[in-house]
Formats: structure tokens, sequence, C-alpha cells
């Protein structure tokens, strides 16, 4: 699904979050929203998943208008900063809560449920956790269980925050792999915020520098690196 | 010159042990005089004249419709106010709006004002001399001085309870397991009951018993409401001081240990759900 962004803009109060920014996302894409804290990174991934809503512009999905559709309609999956596990269910209720979720007449069989939470537990190379509860699980372990429920609920795209932030570094550069695979085995158009220059111009396709609010580049990383286009550009991406 | 090693066989934490047996001291002591002493003196005053006469005071009709009532009251009141609490603190947690803080400081009223007041209050508002108590009359509705009265009474002075304990809980939880939810595709009320509801579990069950147990021992607002009709609207703790005040010390001190009793077994249920649930208490601790 492609995803294109017109003139959004979001205000909290009387302080800007986003001025009016536009941006292009091809189906199918990996895209790393770069940008130090408060540059507005994760507003626009919040207004994309239907958990802020703009203050002006519009966001079309594969060119229809998306901008009003509540946050249930949008079929985001959704990984958030620290995970946001259900702490009183065990992993397969955790993965399985989209699929329960689903009004009766959409809602698969129990057994239904069971073969696809568990193909999803293959999935993030964890089959056998399914019983334990999230506490019981290493940082690492918790950010597959939350990208294997975001899957469950067969989304439209992918939504990262932050999804490497809490982890150290030897588990990062495993789980950029990871997610690498999952995104190239689902085709889902894939946008991830980061506040890591390494991490975005390894991982994503398509990289989109933001600034106070702003983009202020969007290139593949490679050409980010060859012409930055401003001097915080070329500043923030040096490291 | 100073040793810069010099030994500490007990960990750092530690105070010596002279500190350390004061401390321990002072505090059995006065659990011993505040609370065991008290409670063991009730007991020990309801049965001064054996068993039979404790229960047969009890099953006086005046005693059971005491307790009747304030059973009812209590089943009326609490279930209310954990409604209220919850939402109370659902709205002030995971919403912003104008008049938060106003709203916050309002909960806390009840804390800060004397029940006495807020039972005359009450009177004033409902009584026949305002115009609200004119009409209710004219339409046959008794507030004051009946059921109703009771329960808004009982109802205003336990209203905090269940906000006061749920508020700081919802707080550190924050907002993201609602918000993953939602993108999961549940309704508001399917995140309530099945988000929402089991983080707060354990939160709502103590301020559900501490609600009931100030709702069942409520005195100053009660007795301003009531008017002490016998038989009628007289709760508990109103028979108690009525009985003690008629120098019928076996009755009164009869019903005070029924409502001791009853605080007893709140507070026993509550470390039973807790020792029966510790597995997952400590399996859905904060990561």
């Amino acid at each position: 699904m492609n995803i294109e962004i017109e003139r959004l803009a979001k205000e909290f109060g009387n302080a800007r979050a986003l001025h009016p920014v536009s941006l292009s996302i091809p189906s199918g894409a990996l895209i790393a929203l770069l940008g130090p804290s408060g540059s507005g990174k994760t507003t626009l991934l919040r207004i994309l998943g239907g958990l802020e809503f703009p203050t002006s512009g519009r966001v079309l999905f594969d060119g229809d208008d998306a901008t009003g559709l509540s946050v249930q309609e949008r079929r985001a999956g959704f990984v958030f900063q620290h995970y946001a596990l259900f702490k009183h269910m065990t992993v397969f209720e955790n993965v399985a809560y989209g699929l329960r979720a689903r009004k009766r007449h959409e809602r698969p069989a129990e057994v239904e449920i069971g073969r696809r939470v568990n193909q999803l537990l293959d999935l993030i190379q964890l089959p056998d956790i399914g019983p334990r509860y999230t506490s019981q699980l290493s940082g690492g372990q918790r950010q597959r269980v939350a990208l294997a429920r975001a899957l469950a609920i067969e989304p439209r795209m992918l939504l990262l925050d932050e999804p490497f932030g809490a982890l150290d570094a030897k588990v990062r550069k495993e789980l950029r792999q990871g997610l690498r695979e999952i995104h190239d085995r689902t085709g889902l158009t894939t946008v991830f915020v980061t506040h890591d220059q390494e991490e975005a111009m390894e991982l994503a396709d398509l990289v989109v520098v933001m600034s106070m609010g702003r983009i202020e580049q969007v290139g593949k990383p490679a050409d980010i690196r060859a012409e930055p286009a401003s001097d915080f550009v070329r500043d923030f991406t040096a490291a | 010159m100073a040793d810069i090693t010099f030994a500490r066989r007990t960990p750092v934490t530690t105070e010596p042990r002279l500190t350390r047996h004061i401390l321990i001291g002072t505090v059995v002591v006065l659990i011993t005089i505040l609370l065991f002493a008290p409670l063991i003196a009730v007991f020990a005053e309801a049965l001064r004249q054996g068993a039979a006469a404790s229960v047969q005071s009890l099953a006086s009709p005046d005693a059971r419709s005491a307790i009747q009532l304030t059973l009812t009251v209590a089943a009326i009141a609490v279930p209310l106010n954990a409604v209220f609490g919850i939402a109370a603190a659902w709205a002030i947690t995971k919403f912003e709006f104008r008049g938060k803080a106003f709203l916050i400081t309002l909960i806390d009223l009840p804390f800060s004002v004397s029940p006495v007041v807020a039972g005359l209050a009450l009177v004033l508002l409902f009584g026949v001399n305002s115009s609200l108590g004119a009409w209710l009359v004219a339409n046959d509705l008794k507030i004051v001085f009946a059921f109703p009265g009771i329960v808004l009474a009982t109802m205003f002075v336990t209203f905090p309870f269940v906000a006061r304990e749920l508020i700081p809980v919802m707080i550190e939880q924050g907002r993201a397991e609602e918000e993953a939810a939602l993108t999961l595709g549940a309704s508001g009320w399917r995140t309530f009951f099945t988000v929402t509801l089991p983080n707060i579990r354990w939160a709502l069950l103590y301020g559900v018993l501490l609600c009931n147990a100030r709702a069942m021992g409520e005195f100053g607002a009660v007795a301003v409401i009531s008017g002490k009709i016998r038989g009628e609207t007289t709760t508990m703790p109103i028979m108690i001081e009525m009985l003690y005040n008629e120098y019928l010390s076996v009755a009164a001190f009869s019903l005070a240990a029924v409502l001791a009793l009853l605080a007893l077994v709140t507070l026993t249920l509550k470390s039973l759900l807790e020792w029966r649930h510790a597995d997952v208490l400590a399996a859905t601790r904060r990561h």
C-alpha cells in the first residue's frame, strides 16, 4: 500500500509539532523517519497510525483519503517504543489479541487463531514462548513479540516507534536483520522512527531526515550521505 | 591518621543493634496500644456476660434492622462509588481537558470536609425548607431522615477512596497498552475490559475494600441525615452509640464487635486474594 502525506500539520495547543509536511511513501518500501527528539517524527508516525489527528492536511492510503479513518479502521500494525505488551496476558494471548478483537462474523475459529499465532511465533523464531508471560522475556524477545502481535491483524502497513531503542548494541544488530527479513517476506510498507542515523542508513530503503517539525531531506541513504541538503543533515548524519 | 579501610561486618544499610531494638520495640508497643488493645477490649466487653447474652442482644429487632440497613447501604454505595471512581480516574489519567486540576480537587473534597458538615449540607439541600425539598415532599419522595438520604451521605463520604487508589496506578501505567489494543482493532469498551481493568484490578480491589470499610463505619454524616429513627434509619454505628448512651454496654459492644468483624473479614478476603494470585501478581509486575 502506498502512503501519500499532503501538507500535514499538527499543533498541540500553541506548540507546533509538525509544520506542513508532504511525503510520498511507495508501496512496499522500508522507510526511516530520522531526527533528534522533538523533530516531529513520532507525531508523524502516530498520525499515520490514527493515534493522533492532524490539525490540517491529508493522508492518502492507495489514493483514498484516510485522514478521518479511526485507529481501528486503519489496520496499521504498530510497534510501540517500549512495546506496550499486555503484562497480564501470555505471549500467545498477546499475539491473539487482534484476532479475538474482530467482529464476531470476521473472527477466526479458535483452532485457526491457534494456528496463526503459532505461525507468527515461528516467523519471529520464538516458537515455544506462547505460554510465557511477557515479564519473563528478554528485551529482544519482547520486541519480536510486539512485532508478531502487530502482524497478527494482517496489517496494511507496519509502523514502528524506535523499535530498537531499548536494546543493547548486539541484540540491536540482530533484530535489524530480523526486521529486514520480515519486511522482505511480507512486502508490507514499513515506516520506522529512529534517532540513530547508523540504524536508519543501514536498514532503510529511503530515509526521511526531520528537524523541528520539518522534513529536511528525503532520499536513499547513499544520496543523503553524498549530498546532504542542509548543514543540519550533514551534521546529523556525519556521526 | 584515619584508617581508610575500616572494616564493617554488617551491610551498610543495617543500623546498630541497639537502634534496631528501640525502633522495633516502639512499633510493637504502638501497634499494641493503638490497634490490638482496643480491638480486644471491644470483644472482651461484648462477651462480658457470656456469649449467650451477646447473641441475644444481637437478635433484637433493632440490632437486626441496624445490621441489615448497614449492609444494604454498603451494597448500594460501594458498587456505585466503584463505577464513579473508575470513571473519574479514567477521565483524569487518560485524557487532557480543561478543568482537570479542579476535578482532582473536587474528588478530594469529601476527605477535607467534616462528615457532619456534609450531612448538614444534604439536609439543607433536600430538607423541607429548600425548594427542592418541598418539591420532593410534594411528590412523596423522602430523602432526609430516610434510606435514600443515608445512601447519599455514605456515597458522599466514601467517594474519594476508589478514585484515589486508581489515579496513581493509572498514571504510572500510561496509555501505551490502551493505544496498542486500539491499533489491534479493539473498540473502546473492549480495550477497557480486556486491558485497562485487568491492569488496575488490585488497586481497584483495595479501593473497594477501603470504601466498603468506611461505608459500613460512617457515623457523622449519617447521624445528621438519618434522624436516628430507631429500627428504621439507625445504621450500626448509630445504633452502637444509642445503646452505649443508654448504658446497654453488652448490646453496644456486641454490635461493635460485629462491625469490627465485618472489617476484619474484608481485610482477610483481600489477603486471601493476594495470596492465591501471588504468581500472577509477580508475573505481571512492571518490567
